[in-house]
């Protein structure tokens, strides 16, 4: 696939971009050069803030609001896109370049129906009839593998699955038959079984129309499906581009390798101690949200002290209504959750400052769960305060304190505010904060999601770290089996608000597992470029389609 | 759609509490103001006997409450009693002026609204170009100036200056249609000017604020163009805003003309209140506040409605 001697269909070279600060203009893109050919998929890969959604913007002759080409050229099939005017590139877009985007919830229009936004193209370009374009609609969501293609396009957005709108958008995509597609982030937001369901019809449609794509992507293992040859970036800047192929197996610069090594660590396993009572004991808990739905159904698992035990399952398993029940942010309707043996009372409204001084949570987005307006060391300062009574100088020595145990030096943050941090950082003071209540047990809600690879590894270890020292126990809620992998002791499975299967993590990871187990397991995309093929084939691929999602 | 009627009955449930808690404190104020209203009536000259008996023919000794009861009673079947200054039935009194009411209402909403909503999505269009900073500019000068001051600039030009349209609004039995739109042009275009700023504002900045959402993005990526991008893309999910702000100013387009009238010399409800106020008629002016009331709430209700209506998640649910 990646030595198609094809002619060129877009070349960039020395690409500026700069975005506006709200004082003045900082280079953002420094000087990319990228070559598509005709039919050939690129890989763009890097962190957040590396630049690859913008140039894959920029490839559409488009910079977003706040930002702006300011060198180098974009050559689109023999025209030149930085000096075209402004409606001459737009008639490029949605005809001949398209665009997919990483939300399909967000980015399709909650007020139209999802057939009139894929004509809306074609009959805007004068390419097809109405009817016409309905019909091709269809048969595009056909190959896509919708379910009832005839019906989905007229349906509203809010009325279809995350999964099915994604491929819906990859088929409004494809409704001029463009030569180039930009994939834009297209499967992240999706759970892994979904994923493989519409990178294989990404994947299929691609191939069949002979269409050139750029695919940006954090995931690795992802971008090893789909693409001929990959390109990595750093902060605005090329680290290297090779054939998939060889970049996988031979990567030659150290960041790349260092993209390559994150999925390494790994601490070692403990098993449960003998004959001591479970830290946290969650029995038989149902629970229902007003409304009467029932999310919660018999609910049972242990956390023993010092232990990580993850609670893995796809979005709507109920991984956090149990997170809620535990914390007495939602009352159980039937069952119990019990701390070190003792019952604990069902509302946090009735339970005593040191019952819930003892447990404490990390939320995935530090971003909204840290006050900005609030300093660094009041953030960390009020639970110190609240529940061990620390004032002036004692209170001054424990944040120090804190903040030293999160990495973070006390002089530099002390005095800071949030939206000064890294992500990394904020998820930092996310941690010292719980911390601060001196706690035995901490849930850590998808603490690491929303972070790059290599943040994430540092918030892992650091976490590891922490429970070695204070004898921590954790409650690790992910989707991310890799986290998994490197963290829990034990792991209980989810699905539909049930518990479907639990054990040592060793046990876990090795067969025979329960069916969704395996579905979870075998979903996880691997380094290896022909792993999703190979998946495709022991599953069948007349049944991806139409499996967990529709 | 079962959903969104019991949502509708829902609102209207409210609407009609809203409207009877009105009518308590509405009587009961009325019912606290200084005086007697057999005195009122009677003048400084009126013996005791005379009061007496009068105040027992109107029904003033017995208990507010049950007054307030018999009031309510009526009210529900059009009869708000009868005038204390004329005697006539409070009905008859203002169920004309009501309508001339609504009428200037009407033709100053059919022409502002229109004009407000498109100008708002021009200038979303035009955002921070010279025409936007213009609009805004003029709308807001409009808005910022008494009525009372725009209608008379409006005479001096349109009716002194240059005789297009007559200075004063009276009406008669016999006007043809015609007659009548040419009559009550300045009012209308002073109720005009009054409230377009306000809406033409909200629309825009409806508009504006959904442009970073990841929708218009995608509209624009697929080759659409900016007009389009506005009135296809970002319009239908900004009515919920500018329905309400509408509501708003047609209920203030009935409420609030006293002024106007006045300029004008129209016959409206609003100049009714403002004579039965000076005179005391309380009768005539409970039934105005009533009326007043009912129409907010009932805008209100209007635009709420509008507003479910036009939220896709409601009108299709899963």
């Amino acid at each position: 696939m990646a030595d198609k001697k094809k002619s060129v269909l877009l070349e960039i070279k020395d690409l500026k971009i700069e975005g506006y600060t709200g004082e003045e203009w900082v280079p953002i893109i420094k000087g990319v050069d990228l070559t598509l050919h005709k039919g050939e998929v690129m890989g763009l890969i890097g962190e957040s803030g590396a630049g690859k959604s913008t140039i894959g913007a920029a490839a559409m002759g488009y910079a977003r609001d706040g930002t702006r080409i300011s060198g180098g050229s974009i050559e689109f099939d023999g025209m030149e896109l930085t000096t075209a005017s402004e409606s001459e590139r737009r008639a490029l877009r949605g005809k001949r370049i398209a665009y997919v985007a990483q939300s399909a919830a967000a980015s399709f229009n909650p007020a139209h129906k999802i057939i009139d936004q894929h004509t809306e193209a074609p009959l805007h370009y004068r390419i097809q009839k109405r009817l016409e374009a309905q019909e091709d609609a269809m048969e595009l969501y056909e190959r896509l593998r919708l379910p009832n293609p005839k019906e989905i396009g007229f349906r509203y957005p809010h009325q279809v699955s995350g999964g099915q709108l994604q491929r819906a958008m990859t088929a409004m995509a494809m409704a001029c038959r463009p030569d180039l597609i930009i994939f834009d982030e297209p499967t992240t937001a999706l759970d892994v079984t979904t994923q493989i369901e519409v990178l294989a019809a990404i994947r299929d449609i691609v191939d069949q129309f002979d269409t050139a794509a750029i695919y940006i992507t954090h995931d690795l293992a992802v971008v090893a499906q789909m693409a001929d040859t990959i390109k990595v970036l750093l902060k605005g800047d090329e680290v290297e581009e090779a054939p998939t192929e060889e970049m996988l197996s031979n990567p030659k610069e150290d960041y790349t390798k260092s993209l390559w090594a994150v999925r390494s660590f790994q601490r070692p396993q403990k098993a449960r101690p003998k004959d001591a009572t479970p830290l946290i004991s969650v029995q038989n808990v149902d629970a229902a949200y007003t409304g009467g739905v029932k999310v919660l159904d018999d609910v049972s698992f242990d956390i023993y002290e010092g232990m990580t035990v993850a609670v893995v399952g796809e979005s709507g398993s109920g991984k956090s209504t149990t997170a809620r029940v535990i914390t007495g942010l939602l009352p159980p309707s039937n069952g119990q959750v019990l701390f070190k043996g003792e019952p604990l009372p069902a509302s946090y409204l009735d339970r005593s400052k040191d019952q819930l001084r003892q447990s404490q949570m990390i939320y995935q987005m530090a971003d909204t769960a840290l006050n900005p307006k609030v300093r660094i060391a009041d953030i960390i300062g009020r639970p110190a305060q609240f529940y061990s009574g620390l004032e002036g100088a004692a209170l001054k020595a424990r944040v120090d304190e804190l903040l030293d145990l999160i990495e973070l030096e006390p002089s530099q943050y002390y005095n800071r505010y949030p939206p000064e941090l890294s992500g990394g950082q904020k998820q930092r003071i996310g941690i010292a904060r719980a911390l601060a209540a001196e706690p035995t047990f901490i849930i850590c809600d998808e603490v690491t999601s929303a972070l790059d690879q290599l943040v994430a590894e540092g918030i892992l270890r650091l976490l590891d770290r922490l429970q070695n020292e204070l004898n921590l126990a954790y409650m690790f809620i992910t989707h991310d089996l890799a986290t998994v992998r490197s963290i829990a002791d034990e792991v209980v499975v989810m699905q539909h608000g049930k518990v479907v299967e639990q054990g040592p993590k060793d046990v876990m990871f090795k067969p025979p597992h329960h069916p969704y187990t395996d579905l979870l397991l075998s979903s996880v995309p691997e380094m290896d470029p022909n792993w999703l093929t190979t998946l495709l084939e022991e599953r069948g691929v007349d049944n991806v389609g139409e499996s967990a999602d529709v | 759609m079962g959903d969104i009627l019991s949502l509708v009955l829902k609102r209207l449930g409210y609407g009609l509490i809203t409207l009877l808690v009105i009518s308590v404190i509405i009587f009961f104020m009325v019912e606290l103001l200084p005086g007697d209203i057999a005195q009122a009536v009677l003048g400084q000259g009126a013996t005791e006997e005379n009061l007496a008996a009068l105040r027992e023919q109107m029904g003033l000794n017995d208990p507010a409450p049950v007054r307030y009861f018999e009031w309510l009673l009526g009210a529900i079947q059009g009869d708000f009693g009868a005038s204390i200054i004329s005697g006539e039935r409070v009905s008859s009194v203002i169920g004309e002026r009501f309508m001339n009411t609504l009428f200037l209402a009407a033709y100053a909403a059919v022409i502002a609204v229109p004009f407000a909503i498109t100008l708002g999505i021009i200038v979303a269009l035009l955002r921070n170009t010279l025409f936007d900073r213009v609009a805004n500019v003029l709308t807001l000068t409009s808005i910022s100036s008494p009525e009372f001051f725009l209608g008379y600039i409006l005479i001096l030009y349109f009716s002194v200056k240059w005789g297009m349209f007559p200075a004063i609004a009276s009406l008669s039995q016999d006007m043809t249609i015609m007659e009548l739109l040419e009559r009550t042009f300045l009012p209308a275009l002073t109720l005009v000017l009054v409230v377009t700023a306000h809406m033409m504002r909200m629309t825009r900045a409806a508009i504006i604020n959904l442009l970073a959402s990841p929708y218009i993005e995608m509209a624009r990526l697929k080759g659409t163009p900016p007009w389009k991008v506005i009135v296809r893309h970002a319009l239908p999910n900004a009515w919920a805003p500018i329905i309400n702000v509408v509501a708003l100013n047609l209920a203030y387009l009935i409420t609030g003309v006293v002024l106007v009238e006045v300029v004008f010399v129209y016959p409206g409800i609003g100049q009714a209140l403002v004579d039965a106020v000076s005179k005391r008629d309380f009768p005539i002016v409970q039934a105005c506040c009533l009326i007043f009331a009912g129409t907010f709430i009932l805008l209100n209700l209007a635009a709420d409605v509008g507003a479910i209506l036009t939220n896709p998640r409601l009108r299709h649910p899963k």
